[in-house]
């Protein structure tokens, strides 16, 4: 192969699969078993961070940007002027065992544009999985997406070799998928994911009775929708995403900032700043469902159906519901402790052990790592100074805004309030 | 009082020892690089002794489960002064108390362990992230690294199950020690770097002839998964602090 030309390809066909924002390694049970190359690391490692800020842990790259489709949203759509590009199987698998063999990489993620059709797609990219796993006995991790109208027996093939599967929603509702992909439905993406769902389970049953047999997807699946492209409001995005959460127990879901990439009326105009304040209230929504116990009705609702720009989900919910606080740390339930504002999961297990041998005072709350200039508004413990006033949830959040300092907002909203 | 050790394992641990043969109240523990003799304080040495030391290591392993026992090997391995008292002072206190006493994170000792446990434990996963191989025209992958703290013995298993089939060798440049996996085994090594070889950059000589390739294509790549419009240079430095650099393949300019 021409060294220029593979560098080429690199540059194209990795260019145009960033926008896919996955990039976890987490999941993987494969173990090197005796003499080959590669095994997983179950917490996932990230290898190396983008100058944006974002984590890199993949090889990241479509088999090709060749596409049949015209989606608005989608830099490889079949309007868009772009220079097109294709790896062979053996560019991929050799690539992916290079970077590998230097710890550049966790693994690959593969994903493609459709060329001729949903099955010749998904072949190729089996392809590439069946090399890699057989042939070079690598034990790495594999993303694959799955291509939406493949047949069922290969994405269940394709389920053996790879340790994540996803397909992306794209857009929040399928009212905004029609819009901007009208070849396309959200019935498209369900069908393969709840397939793939149904097999995970499957082989999790037979795995209780026969010892030896093939991991299926051991790292589940996820998906991704597009945020601000089309209207939806933060409740339509979360309920969908809770939606897919309980249906077909995905392990993530991603919400990627739109970065605008075309002139159609219907979109964001281009140098328009993709909405990073927003994406990133909804993943603190997203990790509030998934780790703190909150159910996405408490967090938005029909009176809230957007997130405060302001302040975190969290502080947020707690201003909204004053009637359940101060909560004394020294008695309350853990999940009521990991309610509180300034305290996280790791600080409400250390609480909750720590104060079997005596009650908790201030000094020892911050060496926990309570972040305490937030929480003091919301607890009590062993030396709390007694409080006079009530304070309303407007003044707290005036309270903890002034001696906060936004990393997103540039200039500082409070600053002129003086009466 | 102060006792002062060589700062090994097996002296920390025979401090420890020594004090409930002595009950003499309250020691500090400083390693012999550290001490400082002052007017009118008393001070004993330690002689390491390996019995006493596994007697102390095996009582700790029935009054600790294993989570607790790495994070007591993570702390030692931090190689922070002050690291060596709250060990001996963590160690005498899990003793003195009824099993479980570790859950006390109200106390100082348990968690300056913690907290030294996760900064090494950070440094390790960091070393399992940042390392980058560069194929030598022997044939074997090496890598030369100046980690904050001694966490060759907590990544040596990790790379031994993930390249099997490859030769490596991982050296710290700042202790002057190194790992080489042989295929069957990992074993420790020290490389006399004295004859002319740059360390941190094997000249490019010694490197294999696609070892060029592989970086440039590295380089592309992390270049493309760039989104300008994104850029967030705080974060990034966040995730890859600035000293780390050195190590990154990418990070190099042509």
């Amino acid at each position: 192969m021409s060294f220029d030309r593979i560098r080429e390809k690199l540059n194209i066909l990795a260019d145009a699969a960033k926008y896919d924002v996955s990039c976890s390694s987490s999941g993987g049970t494969r173990k090197n078993d005796g003499k080959g190359l590669g095994d997983s690391h179950s917490s996932g490692i990230c290898h190396t961070y983008t100058e944006d800020g974002r984590c890199v842990s993949l090889l990241k790259i479509l088999l090709t940007n060749h596409c049949i489709y015209d989606c608005l949203f989608c830099v490889s759509r079949k309007s868009n002027d772009v220079k097109r590009a294709a790896f062979t199987v053996d560019e991929v698998v050799e690539l992916t065992m290079n970077f590998y063999r230097r710890n550049y990489i966790e693994g690959l993620f593969l994903s493609s544009g459709i060329f001729k059709n949903a099955d010749f797609t998904m072949e190729r990219l089996l392809l590439v999985c069946k090399k890699l796993r057989l042939e070079q006995n690598y034990n790495g991790y594999i993303h694959l997406k799955t291509i939406p109208g493949a047949s069922d027996e290969l994405i269940k093939e394709a389920g053996l070799y790879a340790d994540r599967m996803s397909i992306n929603l794209e857009m929040p509702t399928e009212a905004g998928l029609k819009l901007l992909a009208p070849e396309k439905s959200h019935e498209d993406v369900i069908k393969p994911l709840a397939f793939v769902q149904q097999n995970i389970t499957q082989f999790a049953e037979d795995k209780k009775l026969i010892k030896h047999i093939p991991k299926f997807v051991p790292a589940g699946q996820s998906t991704q929708m597009v945020i601000g492209a089309t209207p939806e409001s933060d409740k339509d995005i979360m309920y969908t995403a809770n939606a897919f959460y309980k249906n077909f127990s995905l392990k993530r879901v991603y919400y990627s900032g739109y970065v605008p990439i075309s002139n159609d009326s219907r979109m964001p105009v281009l140098g328009t700043q993709p909405p990073l304040l927003r994406e990133n209230r909804l993943y603190q929504t997203d990790w509030l469902m998934r780790f703190y116990g909150f159910k996405v009705q408490e967090i938005l609702n029909d009176a809230n159906p957007n997130l405060d720009v302001d302040i975190d989900p969290k502080l947020s919910w707690a201003i909204r519901n004053m009637q359940h606080f101060p909560v004394d740390v020294n008695k309350a339930d853990y999940r009521m402790i990991l309610r509180i504002p300034g305290i996280g999961v790791m600080s409400a297990q250390k609480i909750v052990q720590a104060r079997k041998f005596g009650k908790l005072r201030i000094d020892q709350l911050k060496k926990i790592g309570v972040a305490y200039n937030r929480a003091k508004h919301f607890i009590t413990c062993a030396d709390s100074p007694i409080q006079l006033k009530d304070y309303q949830g407007t003044q707290i959040k005036a309270f903890i805004l002034a001696e906060s300092q936004s990393k997103y907002l540039k200039t500082d909203s409070n600053q002129m309030i003086l009466f | 009082m102060t006792y002062i050790f060589d700062s090994s394992l097996p002296g920390l641990l025979t401090a420890v020892f020594e004090w409930f043969e002595r009950k003499p109240g309250k020691v500090v523990l400083k390693s012999v690089e550290m001490f400082q003799p002052e007017a009118f304080a008393e001070s004993l040495t330690i002689t390491t002794n390996t019995e006493k030391a596994d007697r102390v290591w095996l009582g700790l392993q029935k009054k600790l489960k294993k989570e607790w026992l790495r994070k007591f090997y993570c702390s030692y391995l931090s190689e922070i002064p002050e690291a060596y008292n709250h060990l001996f002072q963590f160690t005498i206190y899990i003793f003195q108390n009824k099993m479980g006493a570790e859950a006390n994170y109200g106390n100082d000792h348990v968690m300056a362990l913690s907290k030294y446990a996760r900064s090494v434990e950070r440094e390790k996963h960091r070393m399992e992230a940042f390392i980058r191989f560069q194929h030598t025209a022997d044939g074997i992958f090496y890598t030369g690294v100046d980690p904050d703290f001694n966490v060759l013995p907590l990544i040596s298993n990790h790379f031994k199950n993930r390249y099997a089939d490859q030769q490596w060798i991982i050296y710290d440049l700042k202790r002057k020690y190194g790992l080489h996996y042989n295929l069957t085994t990992v074993e420790e090594i020290t490389i006399d770097f004295t004859n002319g070889v740059n360390s941190k950059n094997p000249e490019a000589i010694l490197l294999d002839n696609k070892e060029e390739l592989y970086a440039v294509l590295w380089k592309d790549y992390f270049k493309s998964a760039n989104i300008v419009a994104r850029k967030n240079t705080k974060l990034h430095v966040r995730h890859v602090p600035k000293r780390y650099w050195k190590y990154l393949t990418e990070k190099q300019v042509n």
